[in-house]
């Protein structure tokens, strides 16, 4: 307890921050991971060529690596430097972490939507066609509703390792949860125990998100 | 759409460009004499000595990433450095020769757990002495006495010691003691603080000019500048004061006094001089012997 109580001023604004970067790349995945998902299976092959390219590259690459490229690969090769953000480290390194983050998870988000588009009778499609909507009114209002029931519990999984995979920004200058132990080691107080709060803490953040999973189940489950 | 395609051929070229990083050129440091292996070592006592007679090798922990102190060689996987050639004298005096040792890298965070869990024997590795690690672990020297520093380009004026720093950016290795300094002194704004894993990559990010100063005990800074001596310097003006001693598990007393006995011999005699000459001396700075702290 002691551990805890004394360095509050490190798992405070830690904890934040990681609900921070958490819930922004959160949002930005699940947006342009369900694009992603509508260019894998658009009836135009260049799209559909693009989708997989960006998935099978991305997907592949460590999450560490992206964070080299947006961190210290990219300034260093002059494509964005701190200085396209005002010139502070801080922001550079913040915005630098979020676009890791966003576009790693967003090639997972893809292929678990693609997943809940395949679940849903191709009969629908065609029928919808059929009926004359656009393929984009067809995604949206009957496809893509459908698709969303079957994903719950994959997706759920992958912003959990969302939520987790912030912890990496620490070794990047972004101060959150994952940086925590490292500054405790310096202050010599015991790792364990301190490593044994912050695994706590995650364990708290996690069970909202699994309550959420839960509900959402319920009240779309539909009799097939 | 064009520059998704774009921005994965620049991914793929800056894979090409990153691969090949710094490398080489370190820790090229001439090692020290070797020492001469005792015979017949008795430790009275020691729950830790036993272990290593019984397993008939020494164990100790290290860094691998500090040229100068404690430098792995990536081709050779050769360790060199004043805190090998340290860990090595220790392990002489104990009675057993360098072909005995099994070196163990270990990063700064995971150094008391090390030690707690029986995971290395002792730990040599810029390990600085001080009252709250004591809880956990105990420490044999005083062997060396660094302090924070600074390291800039060598062309910087305008950078001359710690009260120069606002509105410059500094970089050191994420919730290290020398970053936690800059922070809670308010040496420079909150924004410009580069927390990155590890010195070299700070010091990779000072040539390119993404930062402005890599700050940590100069011991470690000076092993960077030796390296790149025509790009790079050390400010000179050390503010804070960092005794490092030998980690050893707390409770071992027998095997502390010994390690104590084995450095205030090295000292005395000519055997420290010989290894900070061939090491950390390279870079043609002096250092003063410390005084053990014995209790």
């Amino acid at each position: 307890m002691d551990v805890l109580l004394d360095n509050l001023d490190l798992y405070g604004p830690g904890f934040l921050n990681t609900v921070e970067l958490f819930l922004i790349s959160a949002v930005g995945s699940l947006v342009l991971g369900t694009i992603l998902a509508m260019l894998r299976v658009a009836p135009v092959p260049v799209m559909r060529a693009m989708g997989t390219a960006y998935v099978t590259i991305v997907r592949n690459t460590p999450l560490t690596l992206v964070f080299f490229f947006f961190a210290l690969a990219f300034p260093a090769l002059g494509i964005v430097t701190a200085d396209t953000f005002g010139g502070s480290a801080a922001d550079f390194f913040y915005t630098a972490a979020l676009f890791a983050l966003t576009l790693y998870t967003a090639a997972f988000v893809c292929e678990v939507v693609r997943a809940g588009i395949n679940t849903v009778p191709v009969g629908q499609a065609e029928a919808s066609r059929a009926l004359g909507l656009t393929f984009g009114q067809m995604l949206g209002s009957v496809v893509l509703p459908q698709a969303t029931r079957a994903v719950v519990p994959p997706m759920m999984s992958t912003m959990i390792a969302l939520l987790k995979n912030t912890t990496i920004a620490a070794g990047f200058s972004v101060f959150q949860a994952g940086a925590i132990s490292a500054n405790l080691a310096e202050r010599g107080e015991n790792q364990l125990i301190g490593l044994l709060w912050v695994a706590v803490f995650f364990v708290v953040l996690v069970i909202p998100m699994t309550l959420l999973q839960r509900s959402l189940e319920k009240r779309w489950s539909i009799a097939r | 759409m064009r520059v998704r395609t774009l921005a994965v051929a620049l991914l793929a070229g800056g894979l090409a460009l990153t691969a090949c990083g710094k490398e080489g050129g370190a820790g090229d440091t001439g090692t020290a004499p070797s020492q001469q292996v005792a015979a017949d070592v008795k430790v009275e006592g020691s729950p830790t000595f036993d272990k290593i007679k019984s397993r008939g090798r020494v164990i100790v922990g290290v860094k691998e990433d500090q040229p100068g102190l404690g430098y792995k060689d990536p081709t050779s996987g050769k360790f060199t450095g004043f805190d090998i050639e340290i860990a090595k004298l220790v392990a002489a005096k104990l009675g057993y020769g360098d072909d005995k040792i099994d070196y163990k890298a270990i990063p700064s965070a995971g150094r008391e757990q090390a030690l707690i869990n029986g995971d290395v024997d002792y730990y040599v590795g810029t390990y600085t002495i001080n009252a709250k690690r004591k809880e956990q672990v105990a420490f044999a020297g005083p062997y060396f006495t660094a302090g924070q520093d600074l390291l800039v380009k060598k062309d910087d004026t305008s950078i001359t010691g710690k009260d120069a720093l606002k509105g410059k950016k500094v970089c050191s290795v994420t919730g290290s003691t020398p970053i936690q300094k800059v922070k809670s002194e308010g040496l420079t704004e909150p924004e410009n603080i580069v927390e990155l894993q590890t010195y070299s990559l700070c010091v990779e990010q000072l040539e390119q000019g993404a930062v402005d100063a890599v700050t940590t005990d100069d011991a470690i800074l000076k092993g960077y500048a030796s390296q790149s001596p025509t790009t790079l310097k050390v400010v000179g003006k050390t503010f804070s004061n960092e005794p490092y001693g030998i980690g050893l598990p707390k409770e071992d007393k027998a095997l502390r006094d010994k390690v104590n006995d084995i450095l205030e011999e090295a000292i005395n005699g000519g055997a420290w001089q010989a290894a900070y000459d061939a090491t950390l001396g390279q870079s043609g700075s002096s250092a003063d012997k410390p005084v053990l702290e014995r209790y």
